[in-house]
């Protein structure tokens, strides 16, 4: 696992300062429910957003934001697959490995993505460059075989497709 | 991300379309997708208002009658298009209202997770008006303050669209406080999630909205009666609320009328299918349509392959065979041949796919789907996986498939907390009454037993 200088950083250190701005955004979405505990996944994905993962600081610093205890942050953190407690990589590939997929070739993409990035699922290349993640059906299946890098979705995708698709994401 | 034109990231990237062109498209037979254009590209407000768009809820706010929206749904028999297939009308009915009652919440379930399921993704992507027009007609019956769509994180294009689209709807007067001179209030956020199979049902996707896991709740209370923060709340999928629209501007006997004869069912359904077809893809059809029109319109099975079994509407749904075809893909039909409709978006599994193997698929992703709150549910399905596992590579014990068959039943309906074990026990039960042979293939040792005494 390739550490980042910044992650490096995070982990080694006490305190976690909630940046103003993300601070900011976190109140916003406050304001769009009945009980503040609801923007805790919204907050989680804030946080993620800017350091790429949540650091434990960033537990406690959102449950003072929300007014709700670290133990239910974390407990939020820990349940949602999106939601990264450890380091990964610049990019985050999603694997799609339902049904339609599986049926479709999905054998053959997850072992050239194996091949290519050299990392199975849960790791990340030693460039920090990609973690791999296998991920619930992702509503593409007339594209079966699908996955999803960052925000972008792709399929078909056949291994061909890998070498060039990947150049896209440094 | 920065793609450089004629990049391979732009060649293979997803998009959702329908298979139908506009020239089939008729807004008196087509009611969910009739507006779409052929060049899939957004039907923002103004188009939207062109194509009749918001007449039904001009019309609604007029007359200001929640209890003639919830009659007309009613009877039109809107079964809800997540996949359970109960009536949009009757849960309407059943929301409680009143005087010392607060105004609840209206959320659209738009976490399309289901293994094979498609179709949501498209009428967000292309319609967003559509789904929001449903909405308002949805808060006005029930007398909701605030809509939520819940929608999957991973649908970042869906997110985008409904952000603006309703930004527009606000400015435009459609949304917000006093919608249109009415005096009725009501306003709409999208919610996005983080991923989890299990936010789809519908108590666990409330807490998921709370900022919780998204672990199931009891049953009672219903949310009609307790949801939301304790308020009445309606849990609806995004293409029963596209269908609302429909029926409020034409009525219950239209909606009737646009379903075959086979059918008990009224109205059209956003049917789909993948798998190794040759051309996978979703059309809008008459309710009751057959998926032997659906295999032909998708150009047959891939290669000329043969058919060997089918999901009709997705991975919690149970096997049906060839001859199954004929049949009117409706909720009561195909309840009575032991499976569900589903989402109605068929997969279709070729003859030289091992069952095994696709089993072993299906309940490794329901192990990891399940939110771990009940036992039957957290131990059994990785049980049955492991058990699933060791036949595919032909590792398999005498007695494996007994034990997966007890499994089966120990997940079944009112056995677990929530849908979700069902969900994973219907395809895995109706493999093993129609495939057993494959899975004896599996079994090449005698169980080792425990020496007494």
């Amino acid at each position: 696992m390739a550490d980042t200088p910044q992650t490096t950083e995070l982990i080694a250190s006490d305190s976690f300062e909630l940046d103003p701005a993300d601070e900011a955004e976190i109140l916003e979405e406050v304001a769009h429910y009945e009980r503040p505990q609801a923007a805790c996944i919204e907050a989680l994905k804030i946080v993620q957003r800017r350091h790429g993962w949540v650091p434990d600081g960033a537990i406690d610093a959102i449950a003072r934001v929300l007014g709700i205890g670290p133990g239910e942050v974390e407990g939020v953190a820990t349940f949602y697959s999106l939601i990264f407690r450890q380091p990964v990589g610049r990019h985050v590939l999603l694997v799609c490995d339902s049904s339609a997929c599986f049926l479709t070739g999905f054998d053959e993409l997850k072992r050239a993505l194996v091949n290519q990035l050299g990392i199975d699922y849960g790791q990340t290349t030693d460039d920090g460059r990609f973690t791999l993640l296998p991920v619930c059906c992702l509503g593409a299946c007339d594209g079966a075989p699908a996955l999803m890098i960052d925000e972008d979705t792709y399929g078909p995708v056949s291994p061909d497709d890998l070498p060039g698709l990947l150049e896209d994401y440094p | 991300m920065s793609v450089s034109i004629g990049s391979q990231g732009d060649s293979v990237r997803y998009r959702s379309r329908l298979q139908q062109p506009e020239t089939e498209r008729h807004p008196d037979t087509h009611p969910l997708t009739w507006r779409l254009r052929d060049d899939g590209e957004v039907i923002w407000l103004e188009e939207y208002l062109r194509k009749d768009g918001y007449e039904s809820v001009r019309r609604a706010l007029a007359d200001r009658d929640p209890q003639a929206i919830i009659a007309t749904m009613k009877d039109a028999n809107v079964g809800g298009r997540g996949g359970g297939g109960f009536s949009a009308g009757l849960k309407w009915s059943l929301t409680l209202q009143g005087e010392d009652i607060p105004r609840g919440y209206l959320i659209c379930n738009a976490d399309e997770m289901e293994p094979g399921t498609f179709k949501d993704r498209l009428l967000m992507e292309q319609q967003p008006h559509l789904l929001i027009e449903g909405m308002i007609l949805g808060a006005l019956a029930n007398n909701s303050c605030f809509g939520y769509i819940f929608l999957r994180g991973e649908y970042v294009t869906a997110a985008r669209v409904l952000k603006r689209a309703i930004e527009e709807a606000r400015h435009a007067g459609w949304l917000g406080a006093d919608i249109n001179g009415s005096g009725f209030d009501f306003d709409i956020i999208v919610h996005t999630g983080a991923g989890r199979y299990i936010c789809g049902e519908e108590t666990a996707l409330i807490n998921s909205l709370e900022g919780k896991r998204a672990n199931p709740r009891t049953k009672p209370p219903f949310p009609g009666q307790s949801g939301a923060w304790g308020k009445p709340s309606v849990v609806n999928n995004v293409e029963t609320l596209c269908n609302a629209p429909g029926v409020i501007l034409n009525g219950a006997d239209w909606y009737q009328d646009l379903s075959g004869d086979s059918t008990d069912n009224g109205g059209t359904k956003l049917y789909g299918i993948s798998g190794p077809v040759e051309n996978p893809g979703l059309w809008e059809l008459p309710m009751g349509t057959t998926g032997a029109e659906i295999l032909d319109r998708a150009g047959g099975m891939r290669n000329g392959s043969e058919l060997k079994t089918w999901l009709p509407g997705g991975a919690s749904t149970g096997f049906l065979l060839p001859e199954h075809l004929d049949l009117p893909l409706d909720f009561n039909t195909v309840g009575k041949e032991g499976s569900r409709l589903g989402t109605g978006l068929m997969t279709m599994v070729p003859q030289e796919q091992s069952l095994v193997a696709l089993l072993r698929n299906l309940e490794e992703f329901f192990a990891r789907e399940s939110c771990g709150w009940c036992t039957p549910c957290r131990d059994g399905l990785p049980w049955a996986a492991k058990l699933l596992r060791a036949l595919e590579l032909g590792q398999g014990e005498t007695g494996d498939i007994e034990l997966l068959e007890k499994l089966a039943a120990d997940c079944g309906p009112t056995l677990t907390f929530c849908a979700h074990a069902p969900g994973a026990a219907m395809p895995l039960h109706t493999a093993l009454k129609h495939f057993r042979h494959e899975f004896e293939q599996g079994i090449s040792k005698p169980r080792i037993k425990a020496v007494e005494g």
